[in-house]
């Protein structure tokens, strides 16, 4: 298997642990990676909300780099994923659109090439057996909520999992010796970059997701995106602050880290160090050290 | 309150909602006002119309009041409202319509909101990629709070999520070009 | 030489609005044959007949033609028309110029064009017409009820109160649909098996009722007045003529099942009769689950039962037997909810549906008529009522309004408030549509009186949260999104066509719609007939009906069956397949062809080389064929015709309007 990977910026600054989980576990998978030659920001929600046009360019211009290549691409992020296949999705059943596209992208792109998130390459195609065939190390039964935010399984009828209830990530926890809780708030919002924006408007939907988790029981949460681990893991912090009785300290993984892990990476390595919310507890209450 | 006058409010707004109709393809006509995108928003408790009450604006010709609510920027795109629909709508899509629509028009009624996208398109413009550092930074001196955010920054530094300086891409003279034929070709279809 | 005369009517202004209906008639007096042509404001009027009679008198004409509008809807008129002036009715032809042209086409010009070509081609075949002549056939005086429900046993009373015999088939062990799940009936109240029961023992009692539980139609075969049915009788492993009901038998089975009657709130025994007022109140086996039919251990059944009735080796059973007529009562299902993911794909144990509501409220249900929840059994505080389940919902079920959530809804919050002291219901809705008698005040008085709190909105989640049940909706009314924490959450499922409907509108040939509801010939005017002869409708198979509604479409349903079994003959129409005899080689590939079984062998006498010899030649039962024509082209020697539309004919029309 060989994808063109399309890390996204976040995964080159604030998802940086995204970015380093991933290549190990594409390692281990067989997977190969080969980055985007000169790849360029997908805008995000801002920039549909400003320009729908320059909304489906800006992915268009990163997916026809790849169908120069002619491979697929996988995006980490989930919006990234979501803006690229809205884009995809956008091109192939439009000639029209796919004209105006390719008009401000200077850049043909045909449909041939698609996107596909990195749960999909990582768990839904290597599948489970491979993955528990190349776990040395086991979950231990860790109680764990796997949080795929709203963009992962949208747009409804496209995506690769279920809109309300999608297991792909929950499967991997099972394989892995985890124990994947079952709690009613895996595809709620956690506000984009409205915390960052509208802080308390943002704050609302972290906590109440937070809540959640704890509520159900988990002993952490896993996540596919390097927006919505942003605000589960460095939001902690201030809702301990802002909120009265908020007392937060859920370590939150991305999958890929866990993965590593189970396939025997050093946790070091994987980035589990660089969260904001310490990992090192629960990972040792499991012998993952 | 005034009672508003529907018959001209209809008639001024028609060609406003056929405009929405042509960039989101939802019809708003076609909702029937049942209120479940709104119970499913996340973010409906901090609006000043919910997304239900946004479409039915729309349905009224009530244009302005539209494109100066807050909730066309509070709407975090997250499309849980689109995936629940019972009449198949995209109010998302209208969401997102709407707020080119009132940039457009010059009714930003959430600056912060607005700003934020300002600025992160900015650097995606002018780097070919988001400059987070830069992009929270100069957002939040923006909006005057030099501080905000700022306790995060020292620990960031030190686990590499935060550069210094921007990467920027070699094809960024290419993507600028995009924004601005995006621009003139959006403007265009006016 | 014919003489013809050529009728063309205004329809007011609806042809004359966009045909010169003058020049068409100008024209067609100069057609071949035409001996009189002439127009007239309404042609199928009394007084436009009496144009036509006047016409063939005056001018002693031989054929007919109307140019006016579709036959479907004045071709039996204007047959009438020619047979009280005297005439053959099947020397006539209608052009279509409304339907075909006038209606669709806006330009005048070209729309009087298009009629003249229309009424050519007309006259061109009614001079091929040649005289036909209807035949008759007896009626089996009998009728066949399918579904045993409320309707199908109103539709059976009143066709065997008439005198004619009956039989009900009933696919349950029982009959009384779903009627008998039901507990008490919007909008009195009044207990449903207290207003049931008593029609199911009539109908068992009823010397013109026959009652085949357990049963289900196979074969449909033959026609209007004379079908032919193959039931097949499933094996019901129990003795009907020896076991006299005592109940031993299942009091001491130790197999214990999921009710489906209780939906699986409760249990029943592998052998059992769904409910204790059954009719027959006689048990079946399911074999499924029993164990000795599982294991080959057990028996206890047929050790204890004191008739010896219970029989292990019983097989299904296949009659076929005539009726005239037959009513299909097959009612309706519940949708099936596990599609919304957002209310939890059926997952949670205590978000229920109103069937299951009215099971939780029977007396002689699961928890002995106390509201219990089914996850602890605990009684519900707070109970959340959403309406639409399914219905009004393109995205994930039918588009359709359901018509009796919203009373049943209002009955189920009026019993909480009854039953639950210091309880309190919430019931989500988009719209409470209460159009029948006495119903808008009872659904006020759900609202005052028993404090249900109505929310306008569509829910948009529901999750468990601990033991509660969060509900999730916008009051849409100010505005604002709503969260109520519930104990049990009751949805109003949409009322869906059984999920055999379609199976069985093939066996039986009449048509459905898009959501497999049986369709009626006419939406307002033919609301009981199918496009089939002889197929009524009665109840929910029709369309979501409440009980008021099921029965006096049952009372309609069964006046149309009795109509046809009143009759003594059935005239049977003359277009029908004729076969050339000199030309045919006896091939027989059209009587596999026919759909109605109208065509058989005969052998025929005939000269050959100065000898008498024989030969099988097809033959047509006249009163057998519905004129459909589907042998007319599988016959390779072309040998076959349809009176009426003969090879002929048809080649006549086509060189008038293509040379
Ligand atoms: C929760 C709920 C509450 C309700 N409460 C009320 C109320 O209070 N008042 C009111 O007026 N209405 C009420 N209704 C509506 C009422 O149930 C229907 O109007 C009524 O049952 C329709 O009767 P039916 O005979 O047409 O269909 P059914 O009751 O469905 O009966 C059909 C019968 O046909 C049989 N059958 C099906 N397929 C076949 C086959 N292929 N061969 C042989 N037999 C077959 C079935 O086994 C069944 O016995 C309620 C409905 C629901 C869902
Ligand atoms: S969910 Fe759809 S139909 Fe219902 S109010 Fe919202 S947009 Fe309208
Ligand atoms: S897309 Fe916007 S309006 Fe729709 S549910 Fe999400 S936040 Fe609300
Ligand atoms: S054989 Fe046994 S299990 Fe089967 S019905 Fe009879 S008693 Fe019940
Ligand atoms: S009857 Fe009422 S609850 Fe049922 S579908 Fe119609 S509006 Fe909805």
């Amino acid at each position: 298997m060989k994808y063109a990977y399309y890390p996204g910026c976040s995964l080159h600054s604030t998802g940086i642990e995204y970015d380093m989980s991933s290549q190990l576990v594409a390692g281990k998978l067989g997977v190969e990676l080969k980055e985007i030659p000169d790849w360029n920001c997908c805008g995000a929600s801002a920039g549909h909300t400003t320009n729908h046009l320059l909304g489906l360019a800006l992915p268009a211009r990163n997916l026809a780099i790849a169908e120069k290549e002619g491979l697929d691409v996988m995006a980490p992020c989930a919006s990234c994923y979501n803006r690229m296949k809205t884009s995809e999705v956008a091109v192939k059943s439009s000639e029209e659109t796919k004209a105006k596209v390719a008009e401000v992208t200077e850049m043909e792109y045909e449909g041939k090439v698609g996107v596909k998130s990195a749960l999909e390459v990582f768990v839904k195609e290597a599948g489970l057996d491979a993955i528990k065939s190349l776990a040395v190390k086991n979950l231990g039964g860790m109680k764990i909520a796997a949080y795929y935010g709203c963009l992962l399984v949208r747009p409804v009828g496209i995506g690769f999992d279920d809109p309300e209830n999608p297991m792909t990530m929950d499967d991997m926890v099972t394989a892995l010796g985890g124990e994947a809780v079952d709690w009613p708030f895996k595809t709620e919002c956690c506000g984009a970059s409205l915390p960052t924006a509208r802080e308390m408007v943002g704050l609302k939907l972290v906590y109440d997701i937070l809540t959640m988790a704890q509520s159900a029981g988990a002993e952490a949460i896993v996540t596919a995106c390097p927006l919505c681990f942003m605000n589960l893991d460095m939001r902690q912090n201030d809702l301990n602050k802002k909120v009265d009785n908020a007392n937060f300290q859920l370590p939150v993984f991305y999958f890929t880290e866990l993965m590593a892990i189970a396939f025997g990476e050093k946790p070091a390595k994987t980035g589990v160090r660089k969260h904001f919310v310490d990992t090192s507890s629960v990972l040792a209450k499991y012998n993952l050290k | 309150m005034q009672p508003i006058n529907l018959t001209s409010a209809l008639a001024a707004g028609k060609d406003f909602v056929e405009k929405v109709r042509k960039a989101s393809g939802v019809d708003v006509k076609a909702c029937y006002q049942c209120g479940k995108c709104s119970a499913g928003c996340p973010v409906a408790f901090a609006m000043d119309y919910t997304p239900r009450q946004v479409m039915r604006l729309l349905q009224l010709g009530l244009t302005e009041e539209a494109l100066k609510s807050h909730s066309i920027w509070l709407c975090a795109q997250c499309e849980t409202c689109s995936a629940r629909c019972p009449r198949q709508l995209e109010p998302a899509k209208v969401m997102e319509a709407l707020r080119i629509e009132a940039k457009k028009a010059g009714f930003e009624t959430e600056d912060e909101i607005a700003t934020f996208n300002e600025k992160f398109l900015r650097s995606v413009a002018s780097n070919g990629r988001v400059f987070e550092a830069g992009l929270v930074i100069g957002f939040n001196l923006a909006t005057v709070r030099p501080f905000k955010d700022a306790g995060v920054a020292p620990s960031m530094l030190v686990n590499g999520k935060l550069k210094l300086l921007p990467h920027k891409i070699k094809g960024r003279d290419a993507v600028r070009r995009m924004f601005e034929k995006a621009e003139k070709m959006e403007g265009e279809h006016k | 030489m014919r003489r013809t005369g050529v009728f063309v009517c205004h329809c007011g202004s609806n042809i004359a609005g966009t045909v010169d209906v003058e020049r068409v008639a100008k024209e067609a007096a100069k057609f071949p044959n035409v001996v009189f042509a002439t127009d007239y404001k309404y042609m199928c009027s009394e007084p436009g007949q009496q144009v036509i009679k006047d016409a063939i008198k005056e001018h002693n004409l031989d054929r007919v033609v109307v140019a006016s509008c579709s036959p479907r809807m004045h071709e039996p008129t204007f047959r009438r028309c020619l047979e009280s002036a005297g005439m053959n009715p099947y020397l006539f032809e209608m052009a279509n110029i409304r339907e075909h042209c006038s209606w669709v086409h806006p330009d005048k010009e070209k729309g009087t064009i298009k009629s003249i070509d229309l009424v050519r081609k007309a006259a061109a075949k009614v001079v091929k017409d040649e005289p036909l002549q209807k035949s008759s056939i007896g009626i089996t005086k009998r009728a066949l009820v399918i579904g045993g429900g409320i309707a199908g046993i109103q539709v059976a009373l009143d066709i065997a109160d008439a005198g004619f015999p009956v039989t009900i088939v009933e696919k349950e062990p029982t009959i009384g649909g779903r009627m008998a799940q039901i507990d008490k009936t919007f909008p009195t109240l009044d207990c449903s098996a207290c207003i049931l029961t008593p029609k199911m023992v009539d109908a068992s009692q009823h010397p013109n009722i026959e009652i085949l539980s357990y049963s289900e139609v196979e074969k449909v075969e033959g026609y209007v007045g004379n079908f032919d049915i193959t039931i097949r009788k499933k094996a019901r492993s129990v003795d009907m003529s020896k076991c006299t009901g005592c109940g031993t038998c299942w009091e001491k089975c130790p197999t214990k099942v999921d009710s489906e009657f209780d939906m699986q709130l409760g249990k029943r025994k592998a052998i059992y009769t769904p409910f204790p007022q059954a009719v027959p109140n006689k048990p079946v086996i399911d074999r499924v689950n029993c164990t000795k039919f599982r294991t080959g251990k057990c028996g206890i059944c047929q050790k204890v039962c004191p008739t010896g009735a219970v029989d292990y080796e019983q097989q299904d059973e296949l009659i076929t037997e005539k009726y005239g007529a037959i009513v299909v009562a097959t009612g309706f299902n519940q949708f099936d909810h596990s599609v919304y993911g957002e209310y939890g794909y059926g997952k949670y144990p205590d978000v229920i549906t109103g069937l299951h509501f009215e099971r939780l409220i029977n007396a002689s249900g699961p928890t002995m008529g106390k509201i219990k929840r089914p996850s602890d059994h605990k009684i519900p505080e707070t109970v959340v009522f959403i309406k639409c389940v399914g219905s009004r919902d393109e995205a994930k079920g039918k588009s359709y309004c359901s018509r009796t959530c919203c009373m049943y809804t209002a009955k189920h919050a009026t019993l909480v408030h009854e039953k639950i002291p210091g309880s309190k219901s919430y019931i989500f809705y988009m719209d409470v549509r209460t159009p029948g008698k006495g119903y808008e005040e009872f659904y006020k008085r759900t609202a005052e009186e028993y404090e249900a709190q109505y929310i306008r909105g569509r829910v948009s989640k529901v999750y468990q949260k601990g033991d509660k049940l969060v509900v999730r909706g916008e009051d849409s009314l100010i505005g604002r999104p709503v969260e109520i924490e519930a104990d049990m959450v009751v949805l109003a499922n949409a009322m869906v066509a059984r999920e055999d409907a379609g199976d069985l509108a093939r066996t039986l040939g009449i048509s459905y719609d898009k959501d497999n509801f049986f369709t009626e010939a006419h939406p307002k005017l033919r609301p009981v007939e199918t496009h089939t002869a002889g197929v009524f409708l009665a109840g929910a198979c029709q369309g979501p009906k409440d009980i008021p509604d099921s029965v006096a479409q049952a009372g309609a349903a069964a006046s149309k069956a009795i109509g046809l079994l009143s009759k003594t003959q059935m005239e049977s129409d003359a277009i029908v397949s004729n076969v050339d005899e000199s030309r045919c080689s006896g091939c027989m590939i059209c009587k596999g062809i026919c759909p109605y079984k109208a065509i058989d062998a005969k052998l025929i006498t005939e000269r050959v080389g100065g000898k008498m010899a024989e030969r099988q030649v097809a033959a047509v039962n006249k009163s057998l064929c519905q004129g459909c024509g589907a042998c007319t082209v599988a016959c390779r020697a072309g040998c076959l015709n349809l009176l009426g539309f003969t090879n002929e004919q048809i080649l006549a029309e086509v060189e008038a309007v293509c040379l």
